[in-house]
């Protein structure tokens, strides 16, 4: 592999044609181009992103529809699922495990959790059960991911 | 306490319960799983992130909850599980299996079976397998045991870290440990290209600025007690550090995310032959290892990247060892070798019976390198079948091509397959 | 007021503590240990060897109490129950013009009184070791040679003399001695204590303590000593204990079984000047396998497990320095035990008692406990057994230490006996959980929570081997907004 200046560029993350990844826009022909990976899914096809002179996108690389949702969404709007832990009182585990229902702006993550911070929940919990409503504002609940049952001597 | 099982499946995790399920309602009533731990699902109880089940259930799902899912359906098909149970010796007699095994319950007891599922899984390699000079202090963690306290015990293993390896559970590490509010300082890698996938690396390293390095290892690790600080340096294409690339990073905690191990101790016991490759048994299109009746799937069998082929191998698993204890399939049919060339590392299966083999049979395999613009080639004898053009294959990702049956079914005078890299 | 203090809770000073424990003081007798636990210094980082005794110059010390440790062993080893093995020794000559320094070893072996030394040839070396290196032309076989548990003596010692009543003080560190009327003040971390006798048995340190009440000092030069430890699948590559006539790469490593059925490779020998210095170091390493190669077909590097390094406390003076101090009368010494000071340890301990004898003689006990049992390990049990302790405490069928079989029972055993491990460290020493393949990846966690319900305190509080070595930094999203 070409050795580039910067930590980020040795990322590993090429072009199938073995060219760098551009970061940001990209001039072509008046039009603006950006690559990125999907990580919608494990496959993390490369997409390439041009954006028209009229607003919309041109999503290639993808091999199936979530690719174009994804690529529309990280240029507009990038969101993530968090998960996370959250502490349990009188439950057979310390803490139970937890996600977001639906993915949340990026920007919003770490406020998501710091809000999950100063979360408690009572044992008996159940898988799907929220733990916390309207996460930092997002509109969007934190459910847990797995039940965990009260102790014995709760 | 002793028992009886027509399917006994060793491990409850997403390959057994998957084995059990297949078994079950294939029809084969007296199936059996044992569970070392407390609960079943195995490690993706410790696996909280998202990203499993969009192949299997189309959704994406957490560890938890893909978990949950085979257990839902092991609970609904009431297929007892023996949990907290430790298999310590498997036998083989012919056309029965001794298993012992024991728990604080039933104390130690011997079952016997017609068939048995290895799916015991696989654990980290070690430090000393990496053999890093320096001192041994506390700090030092596989990322999976890292994973087990932030996500199972709530508790941090250290405040400053960094982690060697660039493996899926490395990486997943690095958000993780920076979520709970601990400083990942690097990630240093000493491949040229990352063993984990993609995906993680634009989620858990991009969207937190942690840098990567790649062609980068871990030469010293300082501190007495706990650990100080690590010494990084770049290596050359052997893989020796080049001096004067040294750099010291002061840090409390080495992950070290290098790479999964299936775990053979039992199936060796046993004298299933292992491939040295992928350290899991040699399997024939049945993932039947070389003692008859003994099925192995999932990553016992070989490291998968996705939970989801985990559950597709294993389910067929399970179906082959219905099959087996309804039918008492021949050993002795003909069996063809597939075999490994230009770059492929190893395929599963390697062994091949025309005679039981489905209509198509799905072959997974590694490269050993990074290879880009090539052709996927498949010889059945010298003769080309299948010439697939691949834009990119890496090392780090699983890889799978069909056979038909129909088509070796052709072949007459069938000697051998050979999957092979070759360039345009 | 106590009657001996014996200042390090080493494989010597255990073994001095034991031999000590025979007699009936009066007064009290103790041993000072700085390390939270026994067995933490040089004797937990050695090559487990119990040499045969041809390497020491006749008429040495060394050379007579090796010779002594090593009759002493298979009989101690059944006394305390720890793991001993007389696999027998072979020293490699790699050169026919080599051969005068084998003949000089095997005369040296006989002046010491080796017994059943002989030189054997390629033929014999060959189906005696299938797999020894091409380039062998013959060696020295000593069927006395064999081979030990380091921990495992250490730990039994230790743990007899503490059950005949001898106290161990652990992080208790001697900063200060002085010379008082009676005796010596010995002026530790944890409080002052005072002896009438003190045995210096301070391994790497036991300088600085002489030094505190000589004016004729000692040296102690810490030798690092690189090791490396294969799996089990490679244990059985050789069955002797197998050493080099130093080669053209320096003085020779050995390649040796270990009585857990491991391979290990080592040492290297460089001395340093930071007698803490323990960490390994990419260049030792790598000339290890290299040297340690010569004796074999193939280095089985893919099957290492872990690399350790130990610190040898080489005395100047070459020789073991063993006795009272001039003009410090009270005070002796037991320093400069490098190897083979291992299979010395039951001999030292014999000889050091006779010397507090001559100054204190007391009778010996009548109700001396001769026997300790050691952990029962389910590794090693058979059906009938394992059942039997799983009888009697249902933990024994819960398997913590995949790797070695080491269960929920044994670990509470190494907690509870005496002189109990309270470190993850302390847990793997006795019991070996940790210490396979996986080298405790899956087993830390548990082993930290079955130490924390054990000791009744809480996981963060377990370390690793006492100190700041603590396995938890926190909790879960603590330093998270904070800033």
């Amino acid at each position: 592999m070409e050795k580039a200046e910067g930590l980020e560029r040795k990322s590993g993350l090429e072009r199938e044609d073995g060219s760098e990844r551009k970061d940001g826009f990209e001039k072509t022909e008046g039009l603006d181009k950006r690559e990125l990976i999907c990580v919608r899914c494990p496959v993390g096809c490369m997409l390439t992103v041009t954006v028209r002179e009229d607003g919309t996108l041109d999503v290639k690389g993808n091999s199936c529809g979530r690719g174009e949702e994804y690529a529309r969404k990280e240029l507009t709007d990038p969101t993530r699922i968090v998960t996370t832990t959250v502490r349990v009182r009188g439950g057979r585990q310390a803490v139970v495990p937890v996600k977001t229902r639906y993915d949340i702006p990026k920007g919003k993550v770490m406020e998501c959790i710091e809000a999950l911070k100063e979360v408690e929940a009572e044992a008996p919990i159940f898988l799907g059960e929220v733990i916390l409503s309207d996460a930092a504002g997002t509109g969007v609940d934190v459910v847990a991911t797995k039940s965990v049952e009260r102790t014995a001597d709760n | 306490m002793d028992k009886k099982a027509d399917i006994l499946i060793v491990g409850g995790g997403p390959a057994g319960l998957a084995a059990a399920v297949a078994a079950r309602k294939d029809g084969i009533e007296n199936v059996l799983v044992l569970e070392r731990d407390e609960e079943l699902g195995g490690i993706l109880n410790q696996c909280i992130h998202n990203g499993f089940g969009l192949h299997t259930f189309k959704e994406e799902l957490t560890g938890p909850e893909y978990a949950q899912r085979y257990i839902s359906q092991a609970e609904a098909l009431g297929i007892p599980c023996l949990l907290h149970t430790i298999v310590v010796d498997i036998s083989a007699e012919k056309d029965k299996k001794l298993v012992t095994a024991m728990n604080k319950k039933d104390g130690l007891f011997t079952i016997e079976a017609k068939a048995v599922v290895l799916a015991m899984g696989c654990r980290e390699r070690s430090r000393g397998a990496l053999n890093i000079p320096g001192y041994r202090p506390a700090g030092i963690y596989s990322a999976g045991t890292a994973q087990h306290y932030v996500n199972i015990e709530g508790r941090m293993p250290g405040k400053e870290v960094v982690i060697l390896g660039s493996g899926d559970i490395g990486l997943i590490m690095a958000r993780r440990m920076t979520l709970e509010g601990a400083k990942v300082k690097l990630v240093a890698e000493l491949m040229p290209y990352s063993g984990g996938l993609k995906r993680n690396i634009v989620q858990c390293l991009e969207d937190y600025n942690i840098p990567l390095k790649l062609s980068h290892t871990v030469i010293h690790i300082d501190g007495k007690e706990r650990v100080k600080g690590v010494t990084v340096a770049e290596v050359d294409n052997n893989r020796k550090p080049i001096p004067g690339t040294e750099e010291y990073i002061s840090c409390d905690t080495l992950l070290l995310s290098c790479g999964l191990i299936p775990e053979n101790e039992l199936s060796a016991g046993l004298g299933v032959a292992l491939n040295p490759v992928t350290a899991g048994p040699v399997v024939n299109e049945s993932l039947e290892t070389s003692v008859e009746g003994v099925f192995a799937c999932g990553n016992v069998l070989h490291v998968h990247d996705l939970v989801d082929h985990v559950s597709e191998e294993s389910y067929a698993a399970g179906e082959h060892a219905a099959a087996y204890v309804k039918e008492k399939r021949s050993v002795r049919a003909e069996t063809v070798a597939i075999k490994c060339e230009g770059g492929v590392r190893y395929t599963v299966p390697s062994l091949l019976r025309v005679e039981y083999m489905e209509k198509e049979q799905v072959v997974r395999f590694r490269v050993g390198n990074v290879y880009r613009n090539v052709f996927l080639t498949v010889y059945f004898n010298d003769k080309i079948v299948i010439k697939q053009k691949k834009r990119v294959l890496l090392p780090g990702e699983m890889e799978q091509i069909k056979l038909k049956k129909s088509e070796l079914e052709k072949f007459s005078d069938l000697k051998s397959i050979t999957i092979s890299i070759e360039e345009e | 007021m106590y009657d001996v203090i014996v200042i390090g809770a080493g494989v010597t000073g255990a073994a001095i503590a034991r031999e000590l424990s025979r007699y009936e003081y009066a007064g009290k007798t103790a041993v000072l240990e700085r390390a939270s636990d026994i067995c933490e210094g040089t004797s937990k980082a050695n090559s487990g060897i119990v040499h045969a005794g041809h390497d020491a110059e006749p008429g040495t010390l060394k050379a007579r109490l090796n010779v002594l440790g090593n009759r002493k062993m298979e009989q101690l080893s059944r006394e305390l129950d720890f793991s001993f093995k007389k696999n027998g020794t072979l020293v490699l000559c790699f050169d026919e013009k080599d051969r005068d320094k084998l003949r000089r070893l095997l005369e040296k072996g006989q002046q010491n009184g080796v017994e059943g030394l002989r030189i054997i040839e390629v033929q014999e070396l060959r189906a005696m070791e299938p797999n020894i290196s091409d380039e062998a032309v013959a060696a020295l076989y000593a069927p006395a040679g064999g081979i030990v548990c380091p921990f495992g003596l250490t730990i039994a010692l230790a743990e007899n003399a503490c059950e005949n009543g001898v106290e161990f003080h652990l992080n208790t560190e001697v900063l200060q001695i002085e010379r008082t009327q009676e005796g010596y003040l010995l002026k530790t971390s944890k409080g002052v204590f005072e002896s009438r006798i003190v045995v210096n048995a301070a391994g790497l340190y036991a300088d600085a303590l002489h030094n505190m009440v000589s004016e004729r000092k000692l040296n102690i030069i810490p030798r690092k000593g690189e090791y490396c430890l294969f799996d089990k699948s490679a244990g059985s590559y050789v069955s002797h204990t197998i050493f080099q006539l130093p080669t053209r790469y320096g003085k020779g490593v050995l390649v040796t079984p270990t009585v857990h059925g491991n391979l290990m490779m080592g040492p290297t020998a460089v001395d340093i000047e930071d007698k803490e210095g323990t960490n390994t170091t990419g260049e030792g390493l790598g000339d290890l396998l290299k040297r340690g190669g010569l004796s074999i077909q193939r280095v089985p590097e893919e099957k290492v497990i872990t690399s350790f390094a130990g610190l040898r406390a080489h005395e100047s003076s070459g020789d073991f320095v063993i006795g009272e101090v001039e003009g410090a009368p009270g005070f002796i010494d037991v320093a400069g035990i490098e190897s083979p000071g291992l299979t010395c340890a039951p001999a030292i301990g014999e000889y050091v008692a006779e010397i507090v004898q001559e100054l204190l003689p007391v009778p010996k006990k009548a109700d001396f406990k001769v026997h300790r049992q050691g952990i029962r390990a389910m590794a090693d049990a058979d059906e009938g057994e394992r059942k039997e302790l799983i009888a009697k405490n249902p933990a024994y069928a819960n398997i913590i230490c995949r790797c070695e079989l080491v269960t929920e029972g044994e670990i509470m055993d190494a907690i509870h006996r005496p002189l109990g491990a309270t470190t993850l460290d302390g847990v793997k020493r006795r019991t070996r959980a940790g210490m396979g393949r996986c080298q405790s990846g899956f087993c830390a966690p548990k082993t930290v929570e079955i130490l924390a319900r054990e000791l009744g305190t809480d996981v963060g509080e377990i370390t690793k081997s006492g100190g700041e070595s603590r396995f938890l930094t926190g909790y879960d999203k603590e330093d998270i907004g904070s800033a």
